[in-house]
Formats: C-alpha cells, structure tokens, sequence
C-alpha cells in the first residue's frame, strides 16, 4: 500500500482543543508540513502566543517556548540572536499580535529579525470569548462591539501587513487566506518561502492568514469561511506586499 | 590582573563578561544607561551580542528568549523600567529560567527622580512578578562586590534556574572605585539539554519551556516545586555581614547597600568613642538573614535595632519578622534620592540609643 497522505511527522497524533471549523488546525498543519518539507525539526523553536494558540505546542513536535502576551517577536529575538543555528517562528493572533504586542512586531520587523511570524488574523477575540479585536471590522458584532464596530469611536481595523510592509528595513510580508483549498494551498507557499528566507538568513518574514472562528463568529464552520470570502477579503486584500528583493 | 580604577557601570558590564556573558539586552534609563554604553562596545570585541530594545517590555522578553535556550544572558535597567519588566521576570520564574538583572534603584513612585534610592526593597525582596515569585536579590555596597555578585549571580541562577537580581542603587553604579576581577572563580555554563529549547537535534524528545498549567492540580504541584527551590535558596544562600557585634553591643543598626557604608563609618566612630552599636549589613535582601538577626535579638546586651535606609521603611519589615517583639526597631531614613549624611546618622543612631537607655 502506498500512502499517499498523513500526518506531518512535526505533529504529534493527537486531536486538537479547537472549535469545530476552526482554522487554526489548517494553519498548524501547514507550518508542520513546511518544517517537515524544510527538514528542520530537529532545529526549529516555536514561540507561543497567549490566546487560543496558546497550546499549539501540544499538537506541534518541536521545541517551544511560550511567550508572554504579544510579547512573542521579542523572545523570538533573544532566542534567535542568541541562537542563530535555530529556526525561530512565533504563532501569533490578531489580539496578541495588533494589539498588546504592537510594539514588538512592529520593531522586531523593523530591525530585520531573521524569524518567522504566521499571524492568524480572525477579526475577533477567540480564547477570552468573542471581544472586539483591532481587526474586527467596521460594523462586525462582537461581545464587547454590541451595536458593531464604531469606528468613530474605536477607529478602522488595522491592516498589519500593510503597515509592516512601508518599512524600510527588509522582509517578506504577505497575506493569504484559508477559506478555500486554492487559498490554502497559496498560503502554504506563503509560509514556506518566508521559512525559506529566514533559513536563507535574508529577512523578517511574516505571512498573514485570514482565518474563521465560527464559534464567536455565532456561524456554522460554512457561513463562517463564506463570510470570510464575502467580508474580509475586501477589507483585507491578499497579495506579497512585500519582498526582500524589494528595493 | 591588577586592581582596575572603573566607574561601577561598566565594572558591572565587564564583570558579565568575565563571568562568561555574551548576551545583553536592554533599554537605555538614567541611572545605569553607561552598562548598556559599555557593553555595546564591548559585546562585539568578545563575539557576544549587545541589543538595545523598544522597551524594557521587550528587552525583558528578549532576556526570557535568550534564556529559555540555557544562554547567559543579562539584562539592567532601573526602578520604572524594572516595573516594566515585572511581566517578563514572572514568566521567567514560571518557566524556570536563568538570568541576571541589575537593578540601579532610583527613587520612586512612578518617574520619581534618577538619584540613588533604595525604594525598590518590597519590589525586588516580594514581588518580582506576579504569582508566587522570588529573585535571589544581592546588594552590593561597592564596586568590588558588584563585580563579585555579577560574576556569581550566573552560576546561582543556573544552580536554581532562576532569575537573580543585584540591587545596585545609582550611587553604586555611578562612583568610580577599583576592582579586581580575577578573585572570583568562573564557571563553566552547565548542560541545559534536559530543558532548554535548543532545537532537539534529533538526538532527544523535545523540550517545552512554558508557565502555563491549566489543571490546578498541575499548577499547585509545580508551585510546591518551586517553593522548594525557594526554601533551598533559605537554606543555602543566605549571606551577611556583622561590623562590630560584640559581646556589649546594644544597639544594631541594620543597613545595605550604599546606606551600609555610610552606617559602617559612624558605627566605626561611635565604637572609638565608646558607644556599643554594631551594624548588621544584609548582602542578600532575599533570602533574608532572619535567623542570624533572630539570635543576635536575643542576646541580653542587645537592647535595640534599628532600620537605616533610603526609603521611608521597607527592610525595616523584615527587621521586625527576624526580631519580633523581643526588641525594639527603630527607623532612620532619607528619601527622594539623598544620601544620608554621617551627621544624619550619627545623631539616629544617638537618639535612639538614647531611647534604649544609653
């Protein structure tokens, strides 16, 4: 028999603590595929973020370190300064990445850190219950946003990757999306080039993913990438925003 | 080497070094903003790694990254950036983790001032963090101790894997004395692939370098883990130093840190002219000396102590922990970033031995 598809060996079997439709398990899987297609396992560190990823490291077989509240770019860089030989990739969510950790991607970014950031970008709070993340969108209902969002009073959510993209410093920031096998596929070559440069000692990398949370979302897992599709992609557009090869 | 005339900033950077130190991270804060002057320069001429960061924030989480791969890392800062790194520190407790932070206290609350002040005694002794966090805390009264606790401050925290803190006030970090690094022994960093996130190499399981523990049962189990360490450290690191406590004296002045040489000069005076005071000088503030200074209370000629420091009495708790209610203690202090003067003291130390009945 031959097998055609399995588990990642970068993953432990075991099931996950997610939600059903929730597309952290895809955005796991890619990373463990790419580690694994990469060959580098037995070097890699992740870095865990605090919010439902927190635990990424029980599905994940490779060394972890789990962060303090978006402060995982900042740890990532002690490890990776101290530790070039390693493969250094945080595993962060929108609150903890565009909110308390704005600071810490921003400058970790700026100064080039050669890791690796995936950043799960849901537009809601996940683990403390469906509050208004800085990405939630203009309008969207969420546990702290009754009425929506208000963007006089709260302002627009922030597009990272843009944002990331106007430094000067290098890297490689893109954002893709998991509403779709083609989409998932795409992201999957997102997450593996910015490994690719990170190995290649060139850049920060940092690849968004549009992802669902149907559960705060109050949607089936399929309304929840159908809204993705028809809401978020047009607020946050997909696309390489930028290259190491940039000038 | 000869002894070396250094200013205590980068006495303290150098003293890293030597102790085997190749990485530091920091943010720049008056009064110790020359350690991070003098290491980035001098990081880069031994292969090691200076980085200053955005904030203490994340110069503190870069010191948990560092750390949590088993590398000699450090860290200094001072009291409201010390405040910031509180997040950090408590994390690094969590997850067993060695570091060395230097604290230059200045004084407080909130901005305060950026003169020497020993405000940060709660602070470093009590608090480090949240949880049930505790430091191994040195407090140096020169630069040649500085130097030394730098230097054993590594092999402490790797001995516990735990952050360790040397309280330097900004007096400490800012006077010029002379050092000599060659009486402390170096020591080799030790094997850290049973914990550290090294990258498994293929050779082992991997390895987990975290603080959380959802099950209250797990969390209580690794809280009772860590009190044991903190009840080793009781046990085996308590240091001190006892000036003049003889057989007469009578009053005790208790004093560390930058107020301890001031002390140390009127208690010398005193005894030449005749008046039984000695002076007891913490060197770690935690673990505290409470059962050397709970003997000595319990002395009959020891009619009295008394809590000098540069803040408005903080040590002074532990004092009276050590010597509950068998004698008095009473307190002198200046805040605000003055040095008490000799005068200062000498006419305390008078009074309350007045107070004791001559």
């Amino acid at each position: 028999m031959v097998t055609i598809f399995t588990r990642p060996d970068s993953m432990f079997d075991t099931p996950t603590h997610y939600c059903p439709g929730c597309t952290h398990g895809v955005a796991h899987r890619l990373v463990a595929e790419v580690i694994d297609e990469l060959g580098i396992k037995d070097k890699t560190v992740g870095v865990a973020p605090v919010g439902c990823a927190v635990l990424i490291y029980n599905y994940m077989n490779t060394d972890f370190v789990e962060g303090s509240h978006g402060r995982a770019p900042a740890s990532a860089t002690g490890i990776k300064r101290s530790r070039p030989d390693l493969v250094v990739y945080t595993y962060q969510g929108d609150g903890d990445l565009a909110s308390i950790g704005a600071a810490e991607i921003v400058h970790a970014a700026n100064r080039g850190e050669k890791i690796t950031v995936v950043f799960i970008n849901n537009a809601i709070y996940g683990m403390t219950g469906g509050q208004m993340a800085p990405t939630t969108l203009p309008g969207q209902k969420t546990t702290t946003s009754p009425k929506g969002r208000d963007v006089n009073h709260i302002g627009y959510p922030i597009r990272m990757a843009e944002l990331l993209a106007t430094l000067k410093t290098p890297g490689y920031i893109v954002r893709s999306s998991l509403h779709d096998p083609y989409h998932i596929a795409m992201a999957k070559k997102a997450i593996k080039q910015a490994f690719i440069y990170q190995l290649e000692g060139k850049a920060f990398s940092m690849v968004e993913l549009l992802s669902t949370c149907p559960t705060n979302w109050g949607m089936t897992p399929y309304q929840a990438t159908q809204w993705l599709k028809e809401n978020m992609l047009q607020y946050y557009p997909l696309g390489v925003f930028k290259t190491p090869e940039d000038e | 080497m000869a002894k070396k005339l250094m200013k205590g900033a980068e006495a303290i950077g150098e003293a890293a070094i030597r102790a085997g130190c190749r990485h530091y991270f920091g943010y720049p804060i008056t009064p110790q903003s020359e350690i991070a002057e003098y290491l980035s320069r001098r990081m880069p001429e031994v292969g090691g790694v200076f980085l200053q960061a955005e904030s203490e924030v994340a110069a503190s989480n870069m010191l948990f990254g560092a750390a949590a791969t088993g590398t000699r890392v450090m860290t200094s800062s001072s009291s409201p950036g010390i405040s910031l790194m509180a997040e950090a520190f408590s994390y690094m407790v969590g997850a067993e983790v060695p570091a060395v932070v230097v604290n230059a206290m200045r004084g407080g609350p909130g901005l305060g001032g950026i003169l020497p002040s020993q405000s940060d005694y709660f602070q470093a002794t009590k608090a480090n963090g949240h949880g049930d966090v505790h430091f191994i805390v040195l407090a140096p009264a020169s630069l040649q101790e500085s130097v030394e606790h730098v230097m054993m401050a590594f092999p402490l925290a790797e001995k516990y894997r735990n952050p360790v803190m040397i309280v330097a006030d900004g007096l400490v970090v800012q006077m010029m004395e002379s050092v000599d690094f060659d009486i402390v022994e170096t020591t080799d960093p030790p094997d850290v692939e049973d914990w550290a996130a090294t990258g498994t190499k293929g050779r082992r399981e991997r390895n987990l370098v975290k603080s959380l523990f959802l099950d209250p049962l797990g969390l209580e189990e690794h809280n009772r883990k860590l009190r044991r360490k903190y009840d080793e450290m009781e046990e085996n690191e308590v240091r001190y130093e006892e000036v003049l406590i003889e057989d007469d004296t009578k009053l005790v002045a208790v004093a560390y840190g930058t107020t301890s040489r001031v002390v140390r000069s009127v208690v010398e005076e005193l005894r030449g002219e005749g008046y039984p005071v000695g002076l007891f000088r913490p060197i770690t503030l935690y673990p505290f000396a409470y059962d050397r200074l709970r003997e000595i209370s319990k002395r009959d000629s020891v009619k009295g102590f008394m809590s000098i420091e540069m803040s408005t009495g903080q040590m002074i708790y532990d004092v009276r922990l050590a010597v509950q209610d068998l004698k008095p203690v009473g307190f002198f202090g200046r805040q605000g970033g003055i040095i008490p003067t000799p005068d200062d003291v000498r006419k305390a130390m008078l009074q309350e031995l007045e107070k004791l009945g001559g």
